[in-house]
Parts: C-alpha cells; sequence; structure tokens
C-alpha cells in the first residue's frame, strides 16, 4: 500500500494524506446523508412524537408523556391487533419454512421441469403486493371465485374470506404466504445446493441414509439460511401492508389488522399521530426484541461449516 | 477476501467431484416409484404457484359471461381484450404507468449511482474510521419502514413536496442493500489489477470509470434489478404522500381501479393488474439468473 507514497516527493505525500480521506467523505456524504435524514431522523423523531398529542394541523404537537402508551396498553384493542399480528406472522413463517424446505429439497432431486418449477416458484416474489392481494381477493370471492370451486370439492360452500371477521385474517394470511413460499423455497435450493458434498458422502458411507441423513445432517447444515429465514420472514411479514389494503382494509371491524396496519390507520385516517408513532414504537420494540431473542437462542445452534 | 475466494474455488472442486457418483444415482433411481411420487409432489407445487397466476392471466382477457358464471370456465371461450380498454377507460393507466416509469427509472438511476460511489470508497479509498460509517448504512437496514413512515409525510410535507415526483423518489434513494451487494463485489475485485491502474498514473476517477465499474458489472445489473423490482412494487409510500389521481403509480392505481369498480367488473380489474404486473414479470424471466442469484448469495453474504 505505502510503496506509491515512497515515491512521490515529501510535500505531495503530506497534502495526499487529507486528500483520500476527503475524497472519501466525498463520495459517501450522499448516501449517509439520505439515510440519515430519511432513515435515522425519522426513527428518532418518531419515537419522540410517540410521547405528544397531534393531528397534523395544530402548529405543534403537544407533549404528553406517557399516556399514548398508558392507552395502548389499556385498549381491548391493541390486544386483538397484537394476536392477529402474531397470527399473521406465526403461521406465514411456520407455512413458508415447511413448505419452502419440502419444495427447496423436490427442486434438488434433478427432476425434469424443475427449472420450470424454479421460475414458477419464484415469480410471485417478483409481483407488487397490491397485485397479489386484488387477484386472490378474486380468487376467495365466494360466488365467482376460485375458492367456491375448491370448497365444492369437498361439498362445502366457499367462507365469506374478505367479509367475515371469521375469515378475514386468513385470506391475508395465506396470500402473503402465498407470495412468499416461492422465495423460501429457493433459497433453500440454492443452500442445498451448496451443502458440502464431503460430509454428506460421509454420512452416507457412515449409513445414513433418507430421513435420517437429512434430520441429522442435512438439516443442521441449513440452519444458518433457517436462522436468516425466520428473521427476514418475521421483519418482512410484520411489515407487509399491501396485501392487507387490497384484501380487507384491516377488517371487518378490526380483525385482519396487524399493528403495521394500526400505524397506517391512526396516523392517515384517524389522524392521531402520538397513537401511531407510539403503536410505531411498540411494534419496532417487539421485532427488535424479537430478533434479540433469536439470534441468542438460534445463534447458539447454528452451525457454520 | 482470500477466504470466500478459497472458499469459491472448493465449491468449484466440490462439483467437479460429485458429478460422477450423482450420474449413478440418477441412472439407478430413475424408474423406481419414489421417482414418480417425487413427480406427483412436484405437479402439485407448480399447480399452486401456477393456477393463481393462470387465473389471472385468463380473467383478463375473458368475457363477462366466462367470468359470472358457475361451474368455473376455465379456458376463456374468446379473447375478450375489452377488459383493458375498460380498465384503461376507468382508471387513467397511462398516466399511472409513466409515473411509475419515472419513479422507478430516476429513482433507481439515483441509488445505485450513491450505491456505486459509497461502494467504492468503502472499497478502494483508504480511510481510517470505514467500519462505523459502514455499520451506519449497513444499520439503516434494520428500521422498519413503519417507523419512518410517519415522519417522512411530515418532512416531505414541509417542504411543500406532496404530489411531487422529488417527495416520490427521494427518500428512498439512499443504498444500503444494493450497496452492500456492489461493495462485496468490488473488494474481491483483483489487487494487482488496480494497482497497475494507479501506477499507470490513473487517478481514482480513471480507475472507476475504466477499471473498477467494468469488473464489476455484473453485480452492478443485479442490484439494478433487485432496486427496480422494489420501487415499482412500493405500495405505502406512493400511498401517504400523494394525494391526487395524475400523481398515484401503478400499484396504486390497481387500487383505484377496485373501488371505481366496487368488485362489480373482474374482468376489467384483472386486466389492470396484469398491466402492473407484466413488466415486472417480464424482467424476471428474462433476467431471473442474476435476480435470483443476487438474492440467494446475499443470503450467504
Amino acid at each position: 500500500m505505502s510503496t506509491v507514497d515512497l515515491s512521490s516527493p515529501p510535500k505531495v505525500r503530506r497534502s495526499g494524506q487529507w486528500r483520500e480521506p476527503l475524497l472519501f467523505v466525498l463520495l459517501v456524504l450522499p448516501n449517509v446523508a439520505v439515510i440519515v435524514i430519511f432513515a435515522y431522523y425519522p426513527a428518532i423523531y418518531n419515537f419522540i412524537l410517540s410521547f405528544s398529542n397531534w393531528d397534523f394541523l395544530t402548529p405543534r404537537p403537544e407533549w404528553v408523556g406517557l399516556r399514548n402508551y398508558i392507552n395502548v396498553f389499556n385498549s381491548q384493542q391493541f390486544y386483538g391487533v397484537l394476536w392477529n399480528t402474531i397470527i399473521f406472522v406465526g403461521v406465514a413463517l411456520v407455512a413458508t419454512l415447511v413448505g419452502g424446505l419440502a419444495i427447496g429439497t423436490l427442486l434438488s432431486q434433478r427432476l425434469r421441469f424443475s427449472g420450470f418449477t424454479r421460475t414458477m416458484a419464484f415469480a410471485p416474489h417478483m409481483l407488487p403486493g397490491a397485485a397479489v392481494g386484488i387477484l386472490w381477493l378474486f380468487m376467495f370471492d365466494p360466488r365467482y371465485g376460485l375458492s367456491r370451486w375448491l370448497f365444492s370439492l369437498v361439498g362445502l360452500d366457499s367462507p365469506q374470506w374478505t367479509t367475515t371477521s371469521d375469515w378475514s385474517i386468513w385470506a391475508i394470511t395465506i396470500a402473503y404466504a402465498w407470495q412468499r413460499l416461492g422465495f423460501v423455497a429457493i433459497i433453500y435450493y440454492s443452500a442445498i445446493q451448496e451443502l458440502p458434498t464431503e460430509v454428506l458422502e460421509a454420512a452416507k458411507m457412515d449409513g445414513a441414509t433418507g430421513l435420517r441423513l437429512a434430520r441429522s445432517v442435512a438439516l443442521p447444515l441449513l440452519s444458518p439460511v433457517t436462522f436468516f429465514l425466520i428473521i427476514t420472514g418475521i421483519v418482512s411479514s410484520a411489515q407487509a401492508f399491501d396485501i392487507i389494503a387490497t384484501l380487507t382494509n384491516g377488517g371487518p371491524g378490526t380483525s385482519s389488522s396487524t399493528l403495521t396496519w394500526m400505524v397506517y390507520r391512526e396516523a392517515f385516517i384517524d389522524f392521531d399521530v402520538g397513537r401511531s408513532a407510539t403503536t410505531a414504537t411498540v411494534l419496532f420494540l417487539l421485532l427488535a426484541g424479537v430478533t434479540l431473542i433469536q439470534a441468542r437462542t438460534t445463534g447458539k445452534k447454528v452451525h457454520y461449516s | 477476501m482470500t477466504a470466500s475466494a478459497t472458499s469459491m474455488s472448493s465449491r468449484r472442486r466440490d462439483a467437479v467431484r460429485s458429478a460422477e457418483p450423482t450420474q449413478i444415482h440418477r441412472r439407478r433411481k430413475r424408474r423406481s416409484p419414489l421417482r414418480a411420487v417425487l413427480y406427483l409432489f412436484q405437479a402439485a407445487a407448480v399447480a399452486v404457484f401456477v393456477i393463481p397466476i393462470y387465473w389471472l392471466f385468463s380473467s383478463a382477457v375473458k368475457p363477462d359471461s366466462d367470468i359470472y358464471t358457475y361451474p368455473l370456465q376455465w379456458i376463456p371461450t374468446s379473447l375478450h381484450l375489452e377488459n383493458f380498454l375498460e380498465a384503461w377507460r376507468v382508471a387513467p393507466f397511462g398516466r399511472f404507468f409513466m409515473n411509475s416509469i419515472i419513479t422507478t427509472g430516476v429513482g433507481t438511476a439515483l441509488e445505485i449511482t450513491l450505491a456505486l460511489l459509497s461502494a467504492y470508497a468503502f472499497a478502494m479509498v483508504r480511510f481510517r474510521w470505514k467500519t462505523p460509517v459502514l455499520l451506519l448504512i449497513i444499520g439503516s437496514m434494520m428500521l422498519p419502514g413503519h417507523v419512518t413512515l410517519l415522519v417522512n409525510y411530515i418532512t416531505i410535507g414541509n417542504l411543500g413536496w406532496l404530489n411531487t415526483y422529488q417527495g416520490l423518489i427521494l427518500p428512498s434513494i439512499g443504498s444500503a442493500f444494493a450497496m452492500f451487494l456492489i461493495y462485496q463485489q468490488m473488494r474481491m475485485l483483483p489487487k494487482d489489477v488496480i494497482d497497475a491502474a494507479r501506477i499507470d498514473g490513473a487517478g481514482h476517477v480513471r480507475r472507476l470509470v475504466s477499471v473498477v465499474l467494468p469488473m464489476s458489472r455484473a453485480m452492478i445489473v443485479t442490484a439494478t434489478l433487485i432496486t427496480m423490482t422494489s420501487k415499482w412494487n412500493d405500495f405505502i409510500w406512493p400511498l401517504i404522500s400523494t394525494s391526487t389521481t395524475e400523481m398515484r403509480t401503478l400499484p396504486i392505481g390497481l387500487l383505484f381501479l377496485q373501488d371505481q369498480e366496487g368488485g362489480g367488473d373482474w374482468g376489467a380489474v384483472m386486466a389492470g393488474a396484469v398491466t402492473v404486473v407484466a413488466p415486472m414479470l417480464i424482467l424476471f424471466f428474462i433476467a431471473q439468473k442474476r435476480i435470483v442469484g443476487g438474492l440467494a448469495g446475499a443470503v450467504k453474504g
């Protein structure tokens, strides 16, 4: 590194000492500035606003201390929405992990047409959530949708997926899981492709076959990928918005509202800025907590080859 | 750099070594009943992904009589392209399309430019406090969108930028993920080539433009594709930062169309959805190796 500097005369070298750091700062500054202005500053100010009462209109927020938090934790609605979020995130997570691992394994069996299957599996992940939501809205239509046909196969009427509070949470969960399933499958597929063959061959040599090979050798080797998929799965499904907006609008009532939906609704429909900022902060802390616990517990069990 | 380089070459060796035994397995297994079951599972998996997408495209060209009927009419009895005319008549899809192209195009160009400058700085310029700056940038990925939404709306509102292109574009041009992908690539470039260019008297600009950029082209293309997709599909920011029909982008336009139709004309709504979806699907079918490779690679990174 320093050999070039030695060949330059001392005077130039001294000016070169600040030239590189200056260049670095100039190159990085635009990106850092945008990130600070539109990510860090809003996150911090959002936290501050959670101690206020504001409707966007009055000149400045009124400071109310912890009142928003007290209101949130005393409201029945909050716990309902929290439960919805847990169901939505949890069911989508388990379904996509189990289904994705199964399909990923299937894809690595060198079957014919597996290239086509891979393409079609990943395609939904590329689509705007709004279009996925609208598509499923039609599929869920109890009179003319695919759902009617599917339920008729077992002699039942289609549920009123998006218009009754018993079913709406399942409607958004199914649509969301469908969109993410193929992504998870492809990530597992590419991880399986890169499993160290020495280890697998050695295990086979020792007599491990089929399920035993999968459970005791392949699964532990895939644990870093599973860990990644759990974290990103929780974070991205907790933020799912477009599918809810197009399928149910969080309704009927709040039966399919998740915390992210409430952040939007409280700010931009109810114009209760402080409450929205509080819900956002609570959701952020929950996500941070889950991620930390995950990192602690799974982190120890993760095998890095 | 050395660690990843060796792991890459050992991976390649594995591929060569494993080729032979798997060939044998393949020949032996091909006709077993297990194989047949696997094919059955594969068909089921394909059905799960393909049927909804087929449903979308076929409904977009079905006449009403094929849609509002039961038992379902799986195959359109005639090609009813009027659905598209209806969708474009009810909602100004031309305008939505233009807005989406402008916000996605300009936004991606700006974000990738910022990403390239930062990635080059991290990979090639000497600076003592690189790590904290890198952590600052990467750390922004940990901030979920819903904690920045409200204040960004207030900021853009105070600037008078609601319902403007700059308001739609600027908040999301800061680059962490794309920057990281490109930085990883630039870090792996052979040092001797870049040193040779420096000794030949090439300054940083020359080195960036004629050595580093061409050599990291593959990853830049991947990062660009992934960035484009996420901007094209973005929903919540255009929803709140615009309120006039003229400034809506395609995903919001779809919601607008659905509201206008009130669930009354599925053919037109599906035609609108196809309009929104088609550019992304075409992009994906053309460049799927790059997109999938980039996303899958990032998991390992």
